[in-house]
């Protein structure tokens, strides 16, 4: 990549504002993925007696199972998120940089 | 073409007939409409194989099929890759063995997903070409950087290998009471045959179909679990514990993740493995571009979840199912017959007999075809791409290096029937979760930080990659599995059945330490070219399109 290019690219505020918006969006969302995992395996490692705590009474189904259920919806509806805002917002800031440095490229 | 089919109908028909001698030991019948299922299965493969041969004419077309796939047929492609035999013979199975464990194994393959997404799968898409040394080779010195990648991705293949052929060799043998070493071979023929005609094009296109197939499939048999219990999960919960040996305990985390350490360990190996694993980094090649890219990854952690979801049903189902009088039939000796992995596919006889019996193994056939040959084209790529165009010979034309590609597929295909064979024994979940440690601690910590971190440079990556890799491997042959269990030694040396949590630190440590103690001219010409990669990474400025590279 041409120096000129790097120069100009960097010094564009949308390139700044594309990567912190996406930064701190990636990071807001892989914290929370993260947390909700490493909860569930923590659990597990210490503590698993919590996970073997029946749905109601009566019932042998444990907690265990909507718990897994969750995380694994929660999952998915995160990468909707990430992906709408990224093919979204964060597409069109990239094609404004590159619109704007088009005669470089 | 037809000169190789008449051979692999020989390689069939004396199989089968050495086969005849386990089928008196066993009393297995030979299954008509399973057979005849799973040849329509071989031979419309291998149609579609002559086609995509037809089509694949660059390197490109070999590697990413020419790039012009679409974000939901690479999202079906990759969750494909993802619904490997072992985790469906192989999650299903330990379900049907442990219980809940198993579901702590699904969901921990699940997380991966969104992790890659938020912080990789565009970044990688932006820096990379055909396999994941291209991303750190950018601003890295190649030679280094594609050597070292070359051997990680080798050794993920070939453990994942191990795997998918030991459940493949253990399918026929239930279905058609082959012998194991033969249709482990007959395995490794085919997987050859795929790859080296069809490339990335075939091997993609089977991909989708099996996993149409396989989601179908595993639906029905869930369905059908479902339907027998009124669609009440407690009442196949209280079957399940009434049929099984552990009872109540069954429905709660267990023993088989006894202690914190190999828990963690084992989470972040399946977490942080999936971002490492190269033939599903490989399909990040394969779109167009960035957006496709994201698209991908939203429709694979969805068929995947959604798979997981089915799997835990099924696992369970074969709990209440098989575990009963009726079920005794699937039983010698009091085990289960071709082993615990084998737990679905008997379960979908008993669901729907013969005939989905034949559907289901020639959907698990297919499936592992179709990962062996995504594995193998990746540990191709390894070779050709990385070692042998960019370090060996850098003057290599595009002929030259599909046909060192075509090769290695071939070696590749006998060191995975030779290892198939002799880890005959093993629970596939396992050795994939093994795999995954080895991807998380040699692959995933260089490629992190070459796309994070300015400071890394090439005798950072090459020696903590190095020694990632290195410790991950001896600490897996001096663990219990391998220590006690196949080299029969007393005790191991190393407690814990997995790795990653401390191979995967060694190698982020020793990449920083060496990157921050490396002084040279190169390391600092490096950490300048960090400015243009990383904005060719976030914005895909001066990467060219997968069309043509």
């Amino acid at each position: 990549m041409k120096d000129e290019l790097v120069e100009r690219i960097e010094n564009n505020p949308k390139y700044e504002e594309l990567i912190s918006k996406r930064n701190s969006f990636s990071i807001k969302l892989g914290i929370f993925v993260l947390v909700m995992f490493y909860a569930y395996i923590l659990t597990i490692a210490f503590n698993k007696e919590i996970l073997a705590t029946k749905i109601s009474e009566g019932m042998l189904t444990t907690i265990a199972f909507p718990i897994a259920l969750a995380i694994l919806v929660i999952s998915f509806i995160t990468t909707v998120i990430y992906v709408k805002r990224a093919n979204g917002e964060f597409e069109d800031i990239t094609n404004e940089i590159k619109e704007d440095v088009k005669d470089l490229m | 073409m037809l000169r190789i089919l008449a051979l692999i109908s020989i390689i069939a028909l004396s199989a089968f007939a050495a086969g005849d001698a386990s089928f008196e030991a066993t009393k297995r019948e030979l299954n008509i409409p399973a057979i005849i299922m799973f040849f329509i299965f071989i031979m419309g493969t291998l149609a579609l194989t002559y086609w995509a041969a037809k089509k694949t004419k660059s390197a490109s077309d070999f590697y990413t099929a020419g790039g012009g796939i679409t974000g939901f047929q690479n999202g079906l492609a990759i969750a494909g890759d993802y619904m490997s035999a072992a985790a469906f013979l192989g999650v299903s199975g330990l379900i049907y063995l442990k219980g809940y464990d198993g579901v702590i194994y699904a969901v921990s393959f699940l997380v991966g997903w969104p992790i890659i997404l938020f912080f990789m799968a565009e970044k990688l898409r932006n820096l990379g070409k055909f396999t994941f040394a291209d991303i750190a080779a950018y601003r890295l010195s190649q030679k280094e950087i594609r050597t070292l990648a070359a051997f990680g991705t080798l050794s993920v293949v070939v453990l994942y290998l191990i795997a998918q052929m030991v459940g493949a060799g253990k399918l026929i043998q239930v279905l058609f009471g082959m012998e194991y070493e033969f249709a482990v071979i007959l395995v490794g023929v085919m997987m050859i045959i795929y790859v080296t005609f069809g490339g990335m094009l075939a091997t993609t296109w089977v991909q989708i179909i099996k996993a149409c197939l396989l989601l179908t499939g595993v639906s029905f048999m869930a369905i059908m679990v479902l339907y027998t219990f009124n669609f009440n999960f407690e009442s196949l919960a209280v079957a399940a514990t009434e049929n099984h040996s552990d009872g109540e305990s069954i429905l709660s985390p267990g023993g088989f993740i006894s202690d914190p350490i190999s828990a963690i360990s084992l989470g972040m190996a399946l977490m942080l493995g999936t971002a490492g694993l190269p033939h599903v980094l490989m399909r990040f090649f394969t779109v167009g571009n960035a957006k496709e890219a994201r698209k991908s990854v939203v429709y694979a952690t969805g068929f995947v979840g959604y798979f997981w979801v089915i799997i835990t049903i099924v696992g369970f189902g074969a709990i209440a199912f098989l575990n009963t009088a009726d079920g005794a039939q699937y039983f010698t000796d009091g085990k289960l017959f071709g082993g615990n992995n084998m737990a679905s596919i008997h379960l979908s006889h008993m669901l729907g007999g013969n005939a989905f019996l034949g559907f289901i193994s020639a959907v698990a056939f297919a499936t592992i075809l179709a990962v062996v040959s995504g594995l193998t084209l990746s540990g191709a790529s390894a070779i050709s791409h990385d070692l042998y165009s960019n370090v060996i010979n850098p003057n290599a034309t595009d002929e030259q290096v599909v046909k060192i590609s075509r090769i290695t597929v071939i070696i590749v295909g006998i060191v995975g029937v030779i290892l198939g064979i002799a880890f005959e024994q093993q629970n596939i979940a396992y050795m994939v979760g093994l795999a995954f440690g080895i991807a998380a601690s040699a692959n995933f910590p260089i490629l992190f930080l070459s796309i994070y971190w300015r400071g890394l440079t090439t005798r950072g990556a090459f020696l903590g990659g190095l020694i990632g890799l290195i410790t991950a491997v001896t600490l897996v042959i001096i663990g219990p599995i391998v220590w006690v269990q196949i080299l029969g030694n007393e005790e191991a040396l190393f407690p814990y059945k997995h790795p990653a949590l401390f191979s995967v630190t060694v190698a982020f440590i020793a990449i920083w330490f060496f990157s921050k103690t490396d002084g040279s001219d190169r390391g600092k010409a490096e950490k300048e070219l960090y400015r243009a990669q990383n904005i060719r990474a976030n914005t895909g400025i001066g990467a060219a399109g997968a069309v043509d590279h």
